[in-house]
This record gives C-alpha cells, sequence and structure tokens, in this order.
C-alpha cells in the first residue's frame, strides 16, 4: 500500500461523482455534476469570520499530490501553454529522445484537454502509458483530476511493487539519491491564462512559447509566464520563415519572471532537444 | 473563464461553513480579490451570480475588496506599489521586483441567516 494516500487498487477510494471512467482506456470526463441545492430561510443575520483561500482545497491536495510523486520518485512537469504550440509534439519527441539517453526510465502522460483523447492517443502510439483527462467545460486541471489521472498510471503501480518488496529502499534512491526515478508530464489545456493559477503538485511547470506566436505573449499574459521556471521557446527550425525575436522575448519573459530560465528547441530537427533533457534530468536542487 | 471554478471553490468555502455552523443563506459574501491575483473581480462577480440560484448564495450581497499590487524592489531595497506583474518600479526602473502584496484571494467573512 502507498504509505501516502493509503491507496492499493488502481484509483483512489473517494472519487468525485461528477466523473466518468473510460473503462477501456481508463481516460477520465469531468464536468458530470448537478447543481447543490439548500433550503431556505429566515432569521437575524450574523457574521461567520473565514479568512480562507479560496484555492486553499486545490492547494492541499496539490501538497499531497506532491508528497505522493516524491514518495513515488516520480518528478511531475506542468506544461503550459496556449493552444497549437506543440507541447504534444514537443512530448512525443521527449518520450523518443528520452528512451535512447535514459532507457530504463518510467515516464508516462497526463494529458489535460476539454474534449477528445486525440492527445492521449498520440502519447500513447509511442508507446508511453497516458491518460486523458476531459474537463469538460473546464479551462484547466486541477489537483484533484491530477490525483485521479495519476492513481491510475502505471508509474504509481510500479513504485508500490518497490515499497511492498523493499519498503525502505526504492531502487531509484540507490546511488543518485536526487536523480528522478521517473517522469510524469502533465500536459495542461491549452490555455495562457488559468493553468497559472492551479497548483497541480509539479516541481516545475514549464511554459511553451511556439515561434510562430507573438514575441511578446509574456507580457500578454503575465501570471502564467510569472509562474513558470521554465520557458521553452519551441519551432525554432521555424525561425528563418517568421519575424519572431527571440531576445525581445527572452527580455519580456524576464520582465515578468526576472528568474526564468529559458531553452531554445525544435522537435522537428532535434536542435536544443538535448539541452531539454539535461533539463528535465537535473539533481533536484 | 477559470472565475466560474473559483466560483465554485467559494461555494464550496461557504457550504463548509454551513457544515460547521449550520446556517441557511448568506446575506453578505465578503471578498478580496488581489490585483496581482489574476482574477478578473467583474467576471468572478458574474460567475457568483450565475451559480448563486438555488444555493446559500442566492440573493446575497457581494462585496469584493481589491487590495493594491505591492512588490519588494531588490535595487531599492523598499516596498514599491505596482497595478500589474508587467510594472516596473516606479522609482528606478528596474524589473527586479518580487510581488509581496495584492496577490491573496479570499472569503473574509459571511453575513449569514438561519
Amino acid at each position: 500500500m502507498c504509505v501516502v494516500c493509503g491507496c492499493s487498487g488502481a484509483a483512489t477510494a473517494d472519487s468525485p461523482k461528477d466523473l466518468l471512467v473510460d473503462a477501456r482506456t481508463g481516460d477520465l470526463h469531468f464536468g458530470a455534476g448537478a447543481a447543490r441545492v439548500s433550503v431556505p430561510g429566515m432569521s437575524p443575520a450574523r457574521a461567520i469570520q473565514l479568512e480562507a483561500d479560496v484555492l486553499g482545497a486545490n492547494n492541499r491536495i496539490a501538497a499531497a499530490n506532491r508528497a505522493h510523486f516524491q514518495a513515488h520518485g516520480v518528478r511531475a512537469y506542468n506544461l503550459v501553454s496556449s493552444p497549437g504550440s506543440g507541447k504534444t509534439t514537443l512530448l512525443c519527441a521527449t518520450i523518443e529522445a528520452l528512451r535512447r539517453r535514459a532507457p530504463g526510465l518510467p515516464l508516462a502522460v497526463i494529458e489535460g484537454d476539454q474534449q477528445t483523447s486525440h492527445d492521449a492517443d498520440r502519447i500513447r502510439a509511442t508507446g508511453a502509458p497516458a491518460i486523458q483527462v476531459n474537463t469538460g467545460k473546464g479551462c484547466h486541471l486541477d489537483a484533484p483530476m491530477v490525483a485521479e489521472a495519476f492513481a491510475r498510471l502505471p508509474i504509481h503501480g510500479h513504485a508500490h511493487g518497490h515499497l511492498h518488496g523493499h519498503p525502505h529502499d526504492h531502487d531509484h534512491d540507490q546511488g543518485h539519491a536526487h536523480d528522478p526515478g521517473a517522469l510524469l508530464f502533465i500536459e495542461n489545456v491549452g490555455n495562457l491564462v488559468c493553468p497559472a493559477m492551479w497548483d497541480l503538485g509539479e516541481a516545475a511547470k514549464v511554459a511553451i512559447l511556439s515561434v510562430t506566436e507573438g514575441e511578446d505573449k509574456p507580457l500578454k499574459y503575465p501570471d502564467l509566464f510569472a509562474a513558470a521556471r521554465l520557458m521553452v521557446i519551441h519551432k525554432t527550425d521555424l525561425l528563418p520563415h517568421v519575424d519572431f525575436d527571440v531576445a525581445r522575448c527572452i527580455a519580456y519573459a524576464q520582465r515578468v519572471n526576472p528568474g526564468v530560465e529559458v531553452l531554445l528547441v525544435s522537435s522537428r530537427s532535434g536542435v536544443g532537444m538535448d539541452a531539454w533533457l539535461d533539463w528535465l534530468l537535473q539533481p533536484a536542487a | 473563464m477559470h472565475e466560474m471554478s473559483l466560483a465554485g471553490g467559494i461555494l464550496k468555502l461557504v457550504d463548509d461553513a454551513a457544515a460547521r455552523d449550520p446556517f441557511a443563506r448568506v446575506q453578505r459574501l465578503h471578498l478580496q480579490a488581489g490585483a496581482l491575483a489574476g482574477v478578473e473581480v467583474r467576471a468572478l462577480r458574474f460567475a457568483l451570480e450565475a451559480m448563486a440560484p438555488g444555493t446559500r448564495l442566492e440573493g446575497a450581497e457581494i462585496v469584493i475588496d481589491e487590495p493594491p499590487g505591492q512588490a519588494w524592489c531588490l535595487r531599492c531595497g523598499q516596498t514599491v506599489a505596482i497595478a500589474s506583474r508587467t510594472d516596473d518600479c516606479p522609482r528606478c526602473g528596474s524589473h527586479q521586483l518580487q510581488p509581496t502584496g495584492g496577490t491573496e484571494l479570499k472569503v473574509v467573512d459571511l453575513m449569514v441567516t438561519d
């Protein structure tokens, strides 16, 4: 049994009631819930002090996800961008490249979209396990969705096996104490606004911006670029054909996030892929 | 439109409060949404009003304070006022700013009736 969540099966015990699960693929469909109803009444008014963070419930589950990932040796990255930046293409190329660089490293992907399992199907075609999370009307993934999806992924069950056999000694903890034992990529819903606010329990948010977009997006959507540890400038093979000013883009990103790291990557040509893998696999600080 | 999710979170906080200390209706909902919290106050108000019918928030007055943005300027070594994350330091023009205030999004208190 998992020491963090206490789970022993494929899913968490208390799945939300508005969740539909695809029996074949394990894909998750949120947003089928009924409105809560209460009975009105009449009486003198009184005050209740709350001082409660609106995102507190999400943040508590995100903290539990973070502890859960850590207990399984899983490092999670939350990939955020607008639709069409090439997140799924980058992920497919990354999975192929990681197979060559780190053949034994377990990988998994959680794919967030409003509808369809097209992206999870693309990931599964590479051989890597993926769970599609369809948010329904939602514009972002939240921590409970990621908790549900992670519980259904083999990197979760795999590490459970280790815990059963060697309760105090994960294989991946030997020798390289701070290297990731597995990588989980969470591809958020394509949206440069909402995903900035929701902590999923990730080690870092990675903002992806393709050179076919405007280089001023870090200024237009500052919350998201302020929340990212890394900005990947993607589709750099197209730079000769577009007016994208790389230096200006980096300056804009640093204006909203002075500490942001930047990488230039082309999934198509492979240029920059080694540095991207180095970043993903870097020992934890 | 993440304000709809946030409105759902606020309704959940209200329901949780009612589970601890039962009440039927909220007469006034008092929120704080800082200038740097990433929330569009008009959209949040719209979402709350859209969601309220049939819940404890039906007919509630919604009061939303908007605390101004504040940041620590590394170069000046002091707190300065900013309106958005893209602002430079109003004193020295540097963008080495760390937001320190106006990032909160919370339910402050409720006025309720049984």
